[in-house]
């Protein structure tokens, strides 16, 4: 397979990866990162790629797993997440009050969920993929997609009730 | 456009992840735009921030061509390959040489022997005028007793 073959298989996808990895790692370098990485190993792995039913779906278990994996070292070596892409919660108090803002929170009510919760939002709110693609991606049964996509939604949604009432009262 | 009444009965259904993938669209679409219905507004963040996540865009670009890319792998087979072919025109070639330098020495050393002996032949003879000379010699004094006499 040629350069530009894999880069037209690739690209349409390519974003969706990276926005999967940074909603797990949070950090947008860490998740420029292991994009890159992601690609590079897709690209060693040409040769078989034809074998995979979607190369798409196979890219994006594999971006869950690199960064799962990350995410397990990191905290195994007591490591803090470096990021800087947070917004300063003290300067922007005014901001807060913005409509604007509340979309931020969303980001970071989205932040706190649990990984699987994370990974099943992002997955079906963000990149509209359906209960199937999703099981096959997370490993998951389609039965307990659904479930952890009504809690994780659910969760957003008192959470950003708590928080707006914080805001506005 | 999308009634109060329908989108509340879609969020019931939404929350509990019953939604198909276009009711969900149909979702995002009402909060996207202006004049959302003044009860529903606490869920607009949701569906703007989905929608705001979407365009994210990865903007590295991987280096893909050069580290990544196989090194070719050297084919052994070919050098065995060329390693006969060589062997086969030495042993050709190089035999016709050898043979050629093998007479070469030998006529050498055949014409150092000749000259030796043409060289062994030449003093003989050189000893042989000698001798001659003195027999003049003995002629020149034999003719003078002759012509005193």
């Amino acid at each position: 397979m040629q350069q530009k073959e894999f880069l037209n298989l690739v690209m349409p996808f390519k974003d969706k990866l990276f926005r999967l990895a940074k909603r797990l790692l949070v950090s947008r370098e860490e998740a420029e990162d292991v994009t890159q990485e992601i690609l590079l190993k897709l690209w060693s792995k040409k040769a078989n790629m034809s074998q995979y039913k979607s190369v798409e779906a196979f890219a994006m278990t594999m971006t869950k797993n690199f960064c799962l994996d990350r995410l397990k070292s990191k905290q195994a070596g007591n490591l803090k997440l470096v990021h800087s892409n947070y917004r300063d919660e003290n300067t922007s108090l005014q901001k807060q009050l913005e409509a604007e803002d509340s979309v931020n929170w969303v980001e970071r009510i989205m932040d706190e969920l649990p990984e699987q919760q994370k990974m099943v939002l992002q997955l079906r709110d963000v990149e509209d993929y359906d209960f199937e693609e999703i099981s096959d991606m997370l490993d998951m049964k389609p039965t307990a997609v659904r479930v952890t996509l009504s809690r994780a939604r659910k969760a957003v949604r008192e959470k950003l009730m708590q928080k707006h009432n914080y805001g506005i009262g | 456009m999308e009634s109060d009444k329908n989108i509340e009965k879609l969020l019931e259904k939404y929350f509990e992840a019953t939604t198909t993938v276009t009711e969900e669209e149909t979702l995002r679409a009402y909060f996207n735009q202006e004049g959302v219905a003044t009860h529903l507004e606490q869920y607009q963040p949701m569906f703007t921030y989905f929608s705001k996540a979407k365009e994210e865009q990865f903007t590295k670009t991987t280096p893909l061509s050069e580290p990544v890319k196989p090194r070719r792998k050297f084919n052994y087979r070919w050098v065995s390959v060329a390693a006969a072919v060589v062997l086969t025109f030495g042993l050709y070639f190089g035999n016709n040489t050898y043979q050629n330098y093998q007479e070469q020495r030998e006529a050498r050393i055949a014409y150092q022997q000749t000259k030796e002996a043409l060289n062994l032949l030449a003093e003989n003879f050189n000893k042989g005028t000698q001798k001659v000379a003195l027999l003049n010699e003995f002629e020149v004094a034999k003719q003078k007793v002759y012509s005193n006499n």
